[in-house]
């Protein structure tokens, strides 16, 4: 078939057109679409970023009128948005916006919904396209995809239907295979789009364009001159309200097995043949597939115990509201992995992750080898020491490189100094929320920064024999006092000369 | 007057000042550097922003409005603001170095610092500008000059140093000459015009409503178009017509007026003649457009009107009934275009130039 003629009103345009969408929250009261998601829409609608004919609706369980849902997403909003709500945006966001309650796994709920969208698609005289955004419970994930495609909700003629899901995709590999095996039973992967925040953030995003855009530092993305690479995650706070979820899942799933392994991935790909949603996830893939589960000696798990966090004593794990006093969750996990590659092959990979760490940062250092022979060794000098390339996602965006300099007087003495790129600094814009970026990849149709099917699968099948045999070795855990930059076992991990980078 | 523009910086307070009387650049550009560096010896966590110099030049007794401009762009204010203000007696420099850091500030986050200066000058400084000018710029980020207050002179002397001009060609009286201004200044710099920005959220929504692939067919099938414009705004109009017609190979000639100020013509394209219309709304009290209905040969039509929360969109296909709907989007307000031309001048958009050619023919 011939290609439709190009739309020559699009070209210079900053926001190109989405087709009109209609987009149902499942979980639309819950606390992720008061956060996050509506939030996310506001502020898309107050930019003109939405499509031109945009209808929402949320779907709950509490039984709940349609004005009583735009009040409670009007009250989300004017909480969470990161800027000021406009009334009068706000107020047309939500004129037509509906509510179905009902329980996911009720059969005679999805009646309903069909006939809101409907009635939506009637009103504009046009189909519009359906975004399903799954903001549940993850055991609801399978029920309510099954249940879209028994209600013919799947497909529409001459318009798309997209299902948006949520983290986690399975606890398990076995879990994510089967969650997979139901979702693509029931719909085609490119309608599939499984978030990971992560990759809606800026300084993710960064690391393909500081990779690929520079010709300077690709010829040292390679064993020959990387000697480490560690990657961060580390929260200052504890478990809060989430005792429910956290006691399940643990650090090792809750961060390492997803965001911190997809930042991996974007470290370690091989150039795209072009920056498509397939390319791009290809070689996230081969990534993953060169890694092996990490043996026993090359896992560390760790749970906080009472300590002092800016200033204010506060408990241990096993003390705080909701978690059982025997429990053997890890908040604390580091583990050592191996790029079994051409390109990688003899670098270790150093990931760790944890709550009530020393304080909140999210990083990817990379270590380049030392110069061949110190010519600066003297006295009173710190000396050269190796190079290294910091991508901090979080809370300071932005690249540091450490190079070694001559300190100010008469005699050559060196040492570190940083050359630092940040975010908040050198560029006018804000960036936005991860969330409205990916809200807006899904309504287009754009999966670069979702997760593929084998994508998922590849992270657990590395991950989930630390899980199973974490599972069977329930304790005791070494402990950290809270506050603290983790347990002094995370040091075996280290190899050779290495060292963690300070938290 | 210092005290009107130190600060520039939204939800900023000043950190420092410096003044100075009868004084020279460099004086002043080695008070700013002493200036940064106390103030990072005073917080790690002040670092400087180095996103764009903006150069300003303005008549001393507008210089609040100015300020107050400069105020309102929000979180898209220049990193460092150099401010020429031109007073007519002065002979000698004065000036005042200012920093200002974010009133909200977070233990452990980097609070951007940015710089104002101000100097004071006199006409006869304007001619060799750019020797003032010049140290006081950081070297190596974009600089952006912004002559609100006409100064043809001071301009050209800093288009050897300024990689962008933004300009509001609305604040110009005569469409034409401002038309002929903007395409002047093309030739020898990127050109950011705020007139043009405020044509967007229009050209996006008609881009949007022809964007389905059933409908592309139809932008040849154009055959009547009306744009409505605050009364200083007809430039904006133009230069939306402008844009359809580089985008659509319209051929336009000159548009006839009328007494009323309503300028009527006719585009010549392959399939048909669109008529054009371009009218005044006294009821608009912003400046832009106001409103602008697009109808085609096989019966489709299409209003867009600013209302609340949005545009207003009507729409009859066809064979439908008409539709009527909100097209969601904030009002930027005129602080917020000054601020989206201060961000576009990190951008470049290569379907102005065009436009605005093909905006000249309908004048001239």
């Amino acid at each position: 078939m011939a290609e439709p003629p190009p739309n020559p009103l699009t070209v210079g345009l900053e926001r190109l057109p989405v087709h009109p969408t209609s987009l149902v929250i499942f979980g639309g009261t819950g606390d992720l679409a008061r956060r996050k998601l509506l939030p996310a829409l506001y502020n898309l609608g107050a930019d003109g970023a939405l499509p031109e004919r945009f209808s929402l609706v949320g779907v709950s369980r509490s039984a709940l009128p349609d004005e009583e849902f735009r009040a409670q997403a009007k009250a989300a909003v004017q909480e969470f948005s990161r800027r000021p709500a406009d009334p009068a945006v706000l107020d047309a966001l939500l004129a037509d916006a509906r509510y179905i309650s009902g329980s996911f796994d009720d059969d005679a709920m999805y009646p309903r919904l069909c006939a809101a969208l409907d009635g939506f698609d009637e009103t504009a005289g046009q189909k519009l396209n359906r975004a399903f955004y799954l903001s549940t419970a993850p055991e609801f994930f399978p029920v309510i995809v099954e249940a879209l495609g028994r209600h013919g909700l799947t497909g529409s003629d001459g318009a798309a239907v997209r299902v948006v899901i949520e983290k986690p995709f399975g606890t398990t590999l076995a879990e994510a295979r089967e969650l997979n095996r139901t979702v693509l039973g029931v719909l085609d992967e490119s309608q599939v789009f499984r978030i990971d925040h992560y990759l809606g953030k800026e300084t993710v995003q960064n690391m393909l364009a500081f990779r690929f855009a520079n010709g300077m530092f690709e010829p040292l993305w390679n064993r020959n001159y990387i000697a480490n690479v560690q990657i961060t995650a580390a929260e200052d706070i504890g478990i809060g309200s989430r005792a429910g979820y956290y006691d399940n899942a643990g650090a090792l799933r809750d961060l390492m097995q997803n965001h911190m392994m997809q930042l991996l991935s974007l470290l370690c790909m091989e150039p795209p043949v072009d920056f498509s949603a397939d390319e791009v996830r290809s070689e996230k893939v081969k990534v993953l597939h060169a890694i092996a589960p990490p043996p026993p000696e090359r896992t560390v798990r760790a749970q906080y115990a009472a300590g002092n966090v800016a200033g204010t004593e506060v408990p241990g794990y096993t003390g705080e509201d909701g978690v059982r006093d025997d429990s053997h969750t890890e908040t604390f996990a580091a583990i050592r992995l191996d790029v079994e590659n051409w390109r990688w092959a003899g670098v270790p990979f150093y990931l760790r992750t944890g709550k009530r760490l020393a304080r909140k940062v999210t990083e990817i250092a990379v270590t380049l080898r030392p110069v061949p022979h110190q010519a600066f060794n003297q006295e009173g000098s710190v000396g050269v020491r190796p190079n290294q390339l910091i991508f901090t996602v979080q809370p300071n965006e932005g690249v540091t490189l450490k190079l070694g300099a001559k300190i100010p007087g008469t005699r050559m003495r060196v040492r570190d100094v940083n050359m630092e790129f940040l975010y908040g600094t050198t560029f006018l814009s804000q960036s936005p929320e991860a969330y409205e970026k990916l809200i807006m990849d899904a309504m287009r149709g754009d999966a670069t920064l979702f997760t593929r099917n084998d994508e998922a699968e590849a992270q657990w099948r590395i991950m989930d024999p630390v899980v199973a045999r974490w599972k069977h070795e329930p304790g005791p855990l070494p402990q950290y006092e809270a506050g603290s930059p983790g347990p002094p076992e995370a040091d075996a991990l280290l190899g050779g000369e290495d060292e963690w980078r300070a938290i | 007057m210092a005290g009107d523009l130190t600060a520039l910086a939204v939800e900023a307070k000043t950190d420092a000042v410096w003044r100075a009387q009868d004084t020279t650049p460099s004086a002043i550009e080695a008070a700013l550097r002493a200036l940064l560096t106390e103030a990072r010896a005073r917080s790690e966590s002040h670092v400087p922003a180095r996103s764009l110099n903006m150069v300003c030049i303005v008549n001393r007794e507008f210089s609040g409005e100015v300020a107050n401009r400069l105020r309102g762009v929000g979180r898209f204010s220049a990193s460092r603001t150099v401010v020429c203000s031109v007073s007519a007696k002065r002979t000698t420099l004065d000036a005042t170095a200012s920093i200002a850091v974010p009133t909200r500030t977070r233990a452990g986050i980097h609070a951007p610092m940015r710089e104002t200066v101000v100097v004071e000058v006199g006409p006869q400084h304007l001619d060799h500008l750019e020797t003032i000018v010049d140290p006081l710029v950081v070297t190596d980020v974009p600089t952006v000059v912004w002559s609100p207050h006409d100064h043809p002179d001071g301009l050209d002397a800093l288009l050897g140093l300024a990689q962008v001009v933004l300009v509001d060609s609305v604040d110009e009286p005569e469409p034409a000459e401002a038309l002929a201004r903007a395409r002047g200044l093309m030739e020898r710099s990127y050109v950011v015009d705020l007139a043009w920005l405020r044509t967007t959220p229009w050209r996006e929504r008609i881009a949007a409503t022809f964007d389905p692939e059933k409908l592309r067919p139809d932008l040849r099938l154009i055959s009547n178009l009306v744009v409505r414009h605050h009364p200083d705004s007809a430039i904006v109009g133009l230069l939306f017509v402008g844009w359809l017609a580089s985008r659509l190979d319209w051929q336009l000639s000159r548009l006839s007026q009328d007494s009323a100020g309503r300028r009527t013509g006719r585009a010549h394209t392959r399939r048909q003649d669109v008529a054009i219309r371009l009218q005044s709304d006294r009821t608009m009290s912003v400046r832009g457009l106001a409103g602008m209905e697009i109808e085609t040969a096989n019966g489709r039509w299409l209003r867009l009107d600013r209302g609340a929360g949005g545009l207003r969109a009507r729409y009859r296909g066809p064979r439908q009934n008409e539709r009527e709907w909100t097209i969601l989007g904030a009002s930027r307000g005129e602080g917020g275009i000054l601020g989206e031309g201060i961000r576009q001048a990190l951008l470049r958009d290569n379907t102005y130039c065009p436009a605005l050619r093909q905006a000249c023919a309908l004048v001239t």
